[in-house]
């Protein structure tokens, strides 16, 4: 081994050039043209501090580290290329092993240091295990939830909230009894186990739309117990990288939430799912006007500006590459095309978009509600594919709507609305959706990726059949 | 001790207004790479495990040894999986070109 004094200098630096790395690869994450620079940056960032890290002169025994760097590369290699449907769930996933890994070093470190843990260090130290074992259930339920291997549906029953925030409470009072305590190591598994039960019965509840909202929000718990982990071992490194994540999963779920209309509180306490029967039943035999490919492809042709409106529905169809022939075709023929692109779109914060650059669609068509809304007056055709609750008028001016107040695409502003569905089924939230029944709304009903083909087909002149 | 404490509030406050500040002005359009970023730099916590399961303890070591290096398998596939995905998404992401291929 090195016996340099000045080793522990070396790594110090490391960690500062790494924590330098990590900010500016974030930063370079704000623009498409820059971004994948930043993934270099945090590349080398993490190279440089585990190298450092290796030098400690305190390690002694490196086998059991090599064979765990080695497999856990090896099992990170296939979760890196999952296909881009898949991506939340593998989020949700590597939520659950950051989580992991947090909640075994903080176990470890108490029993290396109890009994004598002074009581900041086991405040943080229980605020590390507590975050760090809700975080890895939870994100398992979320992710099996996603994988669809749990069912989907939120399940409640009488006195959820109240059996949840019991156990949850009962963490947090065993956690004060540690803090001052420290010596009752005994008390130690409570304030592991019970935020495991916890997270499982937290994701309980909670349906599939409303991921986005509670994967960005496990997102802030996981890097809240890597800072507290910071704390523990007084590594700035980890504080800071941990406050970034952090920083990031609640910025995401602050836009998750606000594009729902819904509290945190609301997400987690109050299942959505539960049926809206009655109103939504008596409505059913309005009449709609329908259209087919041929026609739906006239007026597509005819357009000079087209917002394309997909929704998770569309992923689930997997028509992204039907829709990106139909965005060339309209394309080659001059048409303006344009994605208008809900928050809550998809199953995470983003998904949508990487649905559609996965199939070649070009960023700068791809924009975001806030940006889109001014258009749809001006818009020839709001073609929607897979999209429900986020086109629906009524969250804008029926104040009895559970869904009211909901920031929504405004598609019903454009000349002429259509809409790929296939059956008039509710939503997600079981609403009706009074889009459907205006004058200038046009029902194709069918399956999106082959109604898409269709029109593509009738576009583009080829088969011959019409 | 107390003082270092002190310290890390003050680094963790600090932080965090970066990360509101810088994270802010990511677009939306890549609300997912930045997520899967962000989680693969939280594996940071990796060395804390490396140091754990390396370290010869003298209570306590098995315990020690066996935990720090199931941490390390799971942060390693966080690091390696999360920068892999991460990029594989922002390849994808390509502006309208003068010309169409």
């Amino acid at each position: 081994m090195t016996n340099l004094p000045n080793a522990d200098i070396i790594i110090e630096t490391t960690y500062l050039i790494a924590t330098a790395l990590f900010i500016l690869a974030l930063k370079w994450l704000s623009s498409p043209t820059t971004a994948r620079r930043g993934v270099f940056a945090g590349e080398l960032g993490m190279l440089l501090a585990i190298a450092g890290t290796l030098l400690n002169r305190e390690i002694v025994e490196y086998k059991w580290i090599a064979i765990a760097l080695v497999l856990g590369a090896v099992i990170g290699v296939p979760l890196g290329e999952v296909a881009m449907t898949a991506v939340p769930q593998r989020t949700a996933l590597s939520h659950a092993f950051g989580a992991l890994c947090v909640t075994l070093v903080g176990t470890a470190e108490f029993y290396l240091r109890a009994p004598n843990v002074p009581p900041f260090l086991m405040a943080v130290l229980s605020m590390e295990v507590i975050l760090g074992s809700l975080t890895f259930t939870g994100s398992l339920m979320a992710a099996g939830k996603l994988q669809e291997v749990l069912p989907q549906r939120p399940i409640t029953y009488k006195g959820q909230n109240f059996v949840n925030l019991g156990l949850l409470g009962i963490a947090i009072i065993v956690a004060g009894v540690l803090v001052a305590h420290p010596e009752k190591m005994y008390l130690f598994p409570v304030i592991v186990g019970i935020p495991l039960l916890f997270g499982v019965m937290m994701i309980i509840p909670i349906g599939g739309a409303d991921m986005p909202t509670v994967i960005s929000l496990l997102n802030s718990y996981a890097g809240l117990s890597a800072a507290a982990m910071g704390f523990v071992l007084d590594s700035k490194l980890l504080i800071i990288a941990g406050a970034l994540d952090g920083a990031s999963g609640f910025i995401l779920s602050v836009n998750m939430s606000k594009a729902m209309n819904r509290s945190f509180s609301n997400v987690l306490f109050g299942a959505f799912g539960q049926e809206q029967t009655g109103p939504a039943a008596a409505q059913q035999a309005r009449p709609v006007k329908s259209a087919t490919p041929e026609e739906a492809a006239a007026i597509l042709a005819a357009a000079n500006k087209v917002v394309i409106v997909p929704g998770y529905g569309m992923a689930v169809a997997q028509a992204q590459h039907k829709v990106r022939e139909l965005y060339d075709a309209l394309t080659k023929r001059g048409v303006d095309v344009k994605f208008g692109i809900h928050p809550v779109a998809g199953r995470m914060p983003g998904h949508m978009n990487v649905l559609l650059a996965e199939a070649d669609i070009p960023y700068d068509k791809l924009l975001d509600m806030d940006e889109i809304n001014g258009d749809f007056p001006q818009t020839d055709v709001a073609l929607v594919i897979g999209a429900n609750d986020v086109t629906n008028p009524a969250a804008r001016t029926e104040t009895s709507s559970p869904i009211f107040g909901m920031p929504i695409l405004d598609v019903d502003k454009a000349r002429t609305v259509m809409v790929i569905k296939r059956s008039m089924a509710a939503g997600f939230a079981g609403i009706d959706n009074p889009l459907y029944y205006l004058d200038h709304t046009l029902m194709l009903f069918g399956d999106a990726k082959s109604f898409v083909g269709n029109i593509v087909r009738e576009l583009t002149g080829g088969g011959g059949h019409g | 001790m107390k003082l270092d404490l002190l310290t890390s509030l003050y680094v963790f406050m600090l932080a965090a207004f970066i990360g509101f500040e810088v994270i802010r002005r990511v677009s939306p359009l890549l609300h997912t790479p930045l997520m899967s970023l962000t989680n693969a730099l939280d594996a940071i916590a990796v060395v804390g495990a490396i140091i754990l399961a390396g370290v010869v303890h003298e209570r306590h070591a098995l315990l020690a040894k066996v935990l720090g290096t199931i941490a390390i398998v799971a942060a390693t596939s966080n690091i390696v999986g999360g920068f892999l995905i991460t990029d594989r998404m922002l390849k994808m992401f390509k502006a309208s070109g003068p010309k169409k291929p």
